[in-house]
């Protein structure tokens, strides 16, 4: 078991999500940059689909029970074992009774700590991913859990260190067509790719919703809602475009101009309030 | 019967159809006809979202595919029937009636005499927005929103009927409460109502 000492601003336990209940209004939630948490997960010789523990801005400190396999990945932060700086992407043993405390990442928004065996809160609906939109999964991590870890038969992974590549600043997003691109002015997909755009301070694990130049429409008839997925970039009324992420709602009622592809989605998870963005048309090769 | 089929990325096309009759109609065909590779259907007023995996198929594939779809008849749900008893004692039950020119004994006989259907769901876990309901007592929402409609309220606005699963804010008239539960995780299914399912509602005594 681990006991959670401290939790930062937002501590969430997250995998790879529960699909198939979007119609009855339950989207699949799971780890906002879900590469990171796959890594994490490969270094400790979990499944992929393990419960990790996501967390956002830092600042987690936990204590494990006993002798544990952990690994960081995700947002970098300054890492410590019982006082001894840890690296992000290498497997720790950690002793029984030892500290790991999480500083403030200097970039990034959302670091993930992989368990060997997972994190073994009770599965709601087939996952343990806490979708902080729908109130479904479990709570969000408090100071004083104590969470349960599981087992694993899978062998560890003779890796020290996985370099993982730092994307470029400003970050960029790939873009292709959404069903409504055709209710805005022009090429609105390049008109988005044109701009340049501001991650806003409401976003969250539902959304980011971005400052930057407003998209105008050619029409303002009501659109009855429609389903919507990861990536959706949805255009309220003011014209300043929303990317819907893994806790999205499953419908919306304003039109979704374009989808941020999978892979970008990952690179969304860690964009913070204030960082700049772009975005490109076209799927991007080898990201 | 038009269909439109929207591009929506790598994993999803969406299908745009008349109206909602057309919408019930298809996301009928489309459980029926179990589609390679379809993971999820959305159904919503106007559209079905079809997402697939990207592993078992592909976008033209789908396409294609759900182009050749033959929509059932818009009442042919063979979904589930589930009765759910109500205490018709709600807020706006009154004031309906009387703008309905009429008592709350004939408000709770109109609504009470359709078999409805779950055309599609949303806004939160488990609610579930039903048509097939009376003409007669298809009345606006509320201009300002309750903060808070308790759980297990039974209420209707514009062609639809709805029991919200959990207490949050809403803009519905409130008929009367059921202590049956929308919503809950713990319970297969979670979702008393999903699309396709038939519900009659019962009046009960408090």
């Amino acid at each position: 078991m681990i006991e959670i000492l401290a939790t930062g601003p937002l501590t969430t336990v997250q995998d790879d999500g529960r699909p198939g209940w979007a119609a009855v209004g339950v989207s699949r939630s799971g780890a906002a940059d879900r590469a990171s948490a796959a890594l994490a997960n490969r270094l400790v010789g979990n499944e992929r689909d393990a419960a990790v523990l996501e967390v956002t801005l830092g600042g987690l400190h936990l204590r494990v029970g006993s002798p544990t396999l952990l690994a960081l990945t995700g947002a970098a932060c300054a890492a410590t074992v019982d006082g001894r700086g840890v690296a992000m992407t290498s497997p720790m043993h950690v002793p029984a009774g030892g500290v790991l405390r999480l500083g403030t990442p200097g970039t990034g928004l959302r670091t993930y700590v992989a368990v060997r065996g997972g994190i073994a809160v009770p599965a709601v609906l087939g996952s343990r991913a806490t979708d902080v939109l729908a109130g479904v999964g479990p709570p969000v991590v408090r100071v004083g859990d104590v969470l349960p870890v599981g087992t694993s038969s899978t062998p560890v992974p003779g890796v020290d260190h996985a370099p993982v590549r730092e994307p470029e600043r400003p970050v960029v997003l790939a873009l292709v067509p959404g069903p409504r691109a055709d209710w805005f002015v022009g090429d609105v997909l390049a008109g988005l790719a044109a701009g340049a755009y501001t991650v806003g301070t409401a976003s969250n694990r539902t959304a980011l919703r971005l400052d930057g130049p407003a998209l105008r429409r050619v029409h303002d008839r009501e659109l009855p809602s429609e389903g919507l997925v990861p990536g959706a970039v949805q255009v309220p009324p003011d014209g300043r475009p929303v990317v819907f992420l893994r806790d999205h709602p499953v419908t919306g009622g304003y039109p979704v101009v374009a989808v941020v592809t999978a892979a970008s989605l990952d690179r969304a998870a860690q964009l913070r309030p204030g960082d700049e963005i772009r975005f490109r048309v076209g799927r991007t090769i080898g990201a | 019967m038009s269909l439109r089929l929207l591009p929506y990325g790598d994993d999803a096309v969406l299908v745009e159809l008349d109206d909602l009759p057309a919408v019930l109609g298809y996301h009928a065909a489309l459980i029926a006809a179990a589609l390679p590779g379809v993971t999820e259907l959305v159904p919503a007023a106007r559209t079905v979202l079809v997402r697939f995996d990207p592993a078992r198929t592909t976008v033209p594939s789908v396409r294609t595919a759900l182009a050749a779809v033959t929509p059932a008849a818009a009442d042919a749900s063979t979904g589930p029937l589930v009765d759910i008893d109500v205490v018709y004692d709600g807020l706006d039950l009154a004031a309906l009636a009387i703008e309905l020119d009429t008592d709350p004994a004939e408000v709770v006989a109109r609504h009470t005499a359709p078999t409805y259907t779950v055309a599609f769901c949303g806004f939160t876990p488990g609610f579930g927005y039903l048509v097939g309901g009376d003409p007669w007592l298809r009345v606006p929402r509320l201009a300002t929103p309750r903060p808070r409609v308790p759980a297990g309220s039974v209420a209707v606005a514009d062609v639809f009927s709805a029991v919200y699963p959990t207490a949050t804010p809403g803009g519905w008239r409130l008929l009367g409460r059921t202590a049956q539960a929308m919503w809950d995780p713990t319970r297969q299914p979670p979702a008393l109502l999903a699309p396709g399912t038939r519900v009659r509602f019962r009046s009960v005594p408090a």
